[in-house]
């Protein structure tokens, strides 16, 4: 298995992880039935910002530790920059992610609509942002796989 | 995903080559070893600009490491 697969691997592993610990974590706090509008926004708000940036740091230090662990098992140095088939597939991949984004974001925008409560739509648009996420490793493993 | 239709001899031209390495090759021409491992395995068809640059790499016309269809060789 090559470097870029593996990478595809311990993302989508990593991004499953985070997302599910991270909900198990702000679960507690959760708004109750008719807690004021304002706290509910506050909430959802916070848990979003709050996700990005465990994200982001967490994608970064998982990222270090996997090279690492790379050069040391296959004494190979990662590839250090993209060539045209990282690119291709890193688009093909954007494309995907993006597409099942902009589903979630319509259905978000349908639950308003349908008179939904606004948590809904917090919880189908941060679903949605995972499931893009999901979809974007999974285009790129497919495609280091099978071709493109 | 269906195989490309643009083939190649890239593997046995790196053979003919003092057996030079998937790396080597990359090196040579500019990618990473993925991209060289995913041309021999037929997975992917490459812009012609890097056609071009892996055909001098063998000092070989285009026609004579990428090929069109069935090979004939």
């Amino acid at each position: 298995m090559t470097y870029q697969e593996k990478k595809s691997i311990v993302l989508l592993i990593s991004t499953i992880l985070i997302f599910v610990s991270y909900c198990l974590y702000m679960y507690p706090g959760y708004p109750k039935e008719g807690l004021e509008l304002n706290e509910t926004f506050r909430f959802w708000g916070s848990f979003v910002l709050i996700l990005t940036i465990v994200s982001i740091v967490a994608h970064i230090i998982i990222s270090i530790i996997f090279n690492i662990i790379y050069r040391i098992t296959t004494r190979e140095r990662e590839p250090s920059f993209a060539d045209e088939l990282d690119q291709l597939i890193e688009l093909k991949a954007h494309r995907n992610s993006f597409f099942v984004f902009i589903i979630g974001f319509l259905l978000a925008m349908g639950s308003l609509v349908l008179f939904q409560p606004s948590q809904v739509m917090f919880i189908i648009l941060i679903f949605s942002g995972f499931l893009s996420d999901v979809t974007g490793s999974v285009t790129k493993l497919y495609h280091y796989r099978r071709g493109v | 995903m269906g195989k490309n239709l643009v083939g190649n001899h890239i593997r046995k031209l790196r053979f003919n080559h003092d057996e030079m390495t998937q790396q080597q090759l990359a090196d040579k021409v500019g990618v990473t070893r993925q991209t060289i491992v995913a041309l021999e395995k037929g997975n992917y068809s490459p812009s012609l600009e890097l056609a071009f640059r892996i055909a001098h790499a063998f000092n070989l016309p285009l026609e004579e490491v990428f090929f069109y269809g069935e090979n004939t060789k």
